[in-house]
């Protein structure tokens, strides 16, 4: 969404320590400011996270971990890249990174939707979950390190590996490992062995082009790019196997 | 496959006494007693008694009796009949060996080997009766010092955020799902009543109990079960659930099978779908990540609640808490390796962990050495059996006690360790909506609140003879134990000197 200048109140970040930052977040929206941005954001953490109202931040520069965690409703764009923990415990709102994002990116979030121009660091959308109308979205434009959606329980993973080129196979491994839930949509090729041995793969049908499309067409939209151009790869499903991947463990 | 293993106990019905009710019947969640209807009498299977006296005590004719079942196996001092049974568990179905509760093994217990003062002549003891006891305390960090202003006497620092306790006793972390909805009824409002405070556990608040959010704890566990920003706001302090005495280093599977409707609207998680807690927080893989998870949860909530971190006692606990503590944690939670669990694989309970004494002084030890224990109340669990241990626990260097089991047996507990099959037929332990409502929160809280009192009015007592007024005078101060039947070792560890010297 693009911020009307006239009415955003800007923050000059430089030099200001995380808790101040924070707390002059706050004290805006407590007064009703809708539109924020923060120029100069050099490592500050938890920006975003104890907010629950329907504001926008724009933020510049590198916010620090934990950017968004526990959010409930702001919408964050960062023009940048973000660090560990982005949209960690997140149950509601947006992030939009212009950047890549570091480790655990969405860790256990319930719902929201985030969204990565390019790559993401170890264990992104680690114990995502869904219930009830909440089900959150990761996309990833390029691609994940290891252990992407381990322990999903719910939600929509998308990696699109827009950084490979044709038949060149995602690097991650340990994909989905523990995954009892939710689904996980990679564009390009991914062998066997990268699997978890929980992960199920399957190609697309009509209902999953259903999920697929309006994700895709939002995340060309806030990074300029062109549907058609990601739409020709083909996608491959991978889901549980099993909801109950640990129901034989134990002796009674 | 048939089944090798043989039967533990022996119910034994009177059959003069036994009117053929089947009360009994109706009683066993196991299916232990039931009715042949061929031989129109009520009969027992003993291969599924649990010992769990619930028809004993219900039986209105006092017809029942359940015993030990006769020694079957030849005395052995290295096969016991319960190593013999564990193996033919696992060869018979080739899983972990789960349990419930805490330890059964034989493994000494500290504080029957710590003995109080009392006064004698030289000073004098203080009767309760007649003299004010306070037994208030504040959980929170203090400051390294007090400023006051000279001209208004005002208090010039800033307090962090505290807690009042009116007894030093809190109800252990029982999540909804592990205990049922009237049982964590009936712990909340006793809290409310008493003025102490109850943890919902990690899996979340159920809408019926917000009323009594000033008296709880909301967890923050590695699976995250129902953690939002109304969750977090609606306790009085958050505590970050690392590891738990029972299974120190594992996470925890809570099956689809319990994850009912309503269990499902509390953690946020769809209805019948496991709810699987890793064995680490993936955002904290050391005290840094740690520190972060605290300062998360304080911007959180607008550094208005205490952060408490809980962790089991391990090898190395003095080390991780000072970590915790200069992590920014407000309160540190030790839960022994005598700690109950709702399901813990049974190698992990009776192998894993340290006692809670031995954790706690040396805790305690360092965090005074490095200049630090005022900015943590420290709290301990795991094995608190009465009013004697807690007053133990605080003369060692605790600020308070959660009690777990304790409060399960006030509420009907016999402690049979069936936790882990969710039959509890005490209706404490299970899901099962026909066993819940066997506990009925207004019952169950005034059983709480009167076990609180008596163990209230016996610290008064203790400490009226010990000859100080205010459990604030006794915490720490390890001059009033002394330890009996222990080496120089156990003693230079919990910092006591020995009976008679």
């Amino acid at each position: 969404m693009k911020i009307d200048d006239m009415t955003a109140v800007k923050i000059d970040a430089c030099g200001i320590y995380y808790r101040e930052l924070n707390e002059k977040l706050r004290q805006l929206i407590t007064n009703g400011v809708e539109n924020i941005e923060i120029e100069n954001v050099c490592g500050q953490r938890y920006i975003g996270t104890d907010l629950d109202s329907r504001v926008n931040i724009e933020i510049h520069g590198t916010p620090g971990n934990d950017l968004a965690a526990f959010m409930n409703g702001p919408t964050v764009t960062v023009h940048g890249n973000a660090q560990d923990g982005c949209g960690n415990t997140m149950n509601e709102g947006k992030i939009v990174v212009h950047g890549h994002a570091g480790d655990i990116t969405g860790l256990s979030a319930r719902g929201g939707k985030i969204f990565i121009k390019e790559g993401v660091g170890y264990r992104a959308g680690i114990h995502m979950k869904e219930y009830e109308g909440k089900k959150p979205v990761l996309v990833i434009g390029n691609t994940a390190q290891d252990f992407a959606g381990e322990y999903m329980a719910g939600g929509i993973m998308i990696l699109l590996g827009l950084n490979l080129a044709e038949g060149e196979k995602h690097p991650g491994k340990f994909l989905g490992t523990g995954m009892h839930g939710g689904v996980i949509y990679l564009r390009g090729t991914v062998e066997d062995y990268q699997l978890g041995k929980e992960v199920g793969i399957a190609e697309l049908e009509q209902k999953d082009y259903q999920i697929l499309n309006p994700l895709i067409a939002e995340f060309c939209e806030h990074f300029d790019y062109d549907n058609e151009m990601i739409m020709n790869r083909n996608f491959l499903k991978l889901y549980p196997r099993y909801l109950r991947p640990y129901g034989r463990l134990y002796a009674y | 496959m048939k089944t090798l293993l043989t039967s533990k106990f022996a119910v034994i019905r009177d059959p003069e006494k036994c009117i053929q009710c089947q009360v009994c019947v109706n009683q066993c969640s196991f299916n232990a007693n039931y009715f042949d209807a061929e031989e129109n009498e009520v009969k027992s299977r003993n291969e599924n008694c649990v010992d769990c006296q619930r028809c004993v005590i219900f039986c209105p004719t006092d017809a029942i009796t359940v015993t030990n079942a006769p020694l079957e196996y030849r005395y052995n001092r290295n096969w016991t009949a319960s190593i013999i049974d564990d193996i033919n568990k696992q060869a018979e179905t080739g899983g972990v060996l789960l349990t419930g509760m805490g330890t059964d093994k034989d493994y000494p217990v500290y504080w029957d080997h710590l003995l109080l003062n009392a006064s004698q002549v030289t000073n004098p003891s203080i009767d309760p009766l007649r003299e004010p006891m306070e037994l208030i305390t504040y959980l929170g960090g203090k400051p390294d010092k007090l400023e006051i202003d000279d001209n208004t006497l005002e208090l010039k620092t800033k307090m962090l955020p505290q807690v009042k306790l009116n007894v030093p006793i809190m109800f252990s972390a029982m999540s909804y799902g592990a205990v049922s909805l009237n049982v964590q009824k009936s712990l909340a409002k006793a809290a409310s009543e008493t003025g102490t405070m109850w943890n919902t556990g990690e899996g979340g608040l159920h809408s019926s109990l917000k009323k009594y959010s000033n008296n709880t704890i909301v967890q923050v566990a590695s699976g995250r079960f129902g953690v939002h920003s109304e969750y977090l706001n609606a306790g009085r302090i958050v505590e970050i659930k690392i590891g738990q005495g029972a299974k120190p280093g594992i996470g925890g599977h809570l099956p689809g099978e319990k994850v009912s409707c309503e269990v499902s609207l509390t953690r946020m998680i769809p209805q019948g779908s496991d709810a699987i807690s890793p064995a680490p927080h993936h955002d904290i893989y050391s005290i840094e990540d740690l520190l972060q998870l605290i300062h998360a949860l304080k911007e959180a909530t607008n550094y208005t609640k205490p952060i408490s971190v809980k962790i089991a006692a391990v090898h190395n606990a003095a080390a991780i808490a000072s970590g915790i503590v200069r992590g920014g944690a407000d309160i540190v939670v030790i839960d022994g390796f005598r700690g109950a669990t709702g399901a813990a694989p049974k190698i992990i309970r009776d192998n894993v962990g340290i006692p809670i004494e031995l954790a706690l002084a040396s805790v305690d030890s360092r965090l005074r050495e490095e200049g630090i224990r005022n900015k943590a109340s420290i709290v301990i669990s795991g094995g608190i059996r009465n009013s004697g241990d807690i007053i133990k626990a605080i003369a060692l260097g605790a600020d308070a006690v959660n009690i777990g089991t304790s409060a399960l047996i006030a509420l009907g507990c016999h402690v049979c360790q069936q936790c882990h099959t969710g039959k509890c037929a005490w209706g404490i332990c299970t899901s099962d909506l026909k066993l819940t409502k066997r506990v009925n929160p207004e019952i169950g809280a005034q059983r709480l609140i009167n076990l609180l009192r008596g163990w209230s009015l016996e610290i008064k007592d203790i400490l009226g003879g010990l000859g100080v007024n205010s459990i604030e005078s006794l915490r720490g101060n390890r001059l009033h134990l002394r330890g009996v039947g222990l080496t120089d070792t156990d003693l230079e560890i919990l910092g006591v000197r020995p009976a008679g010297r």
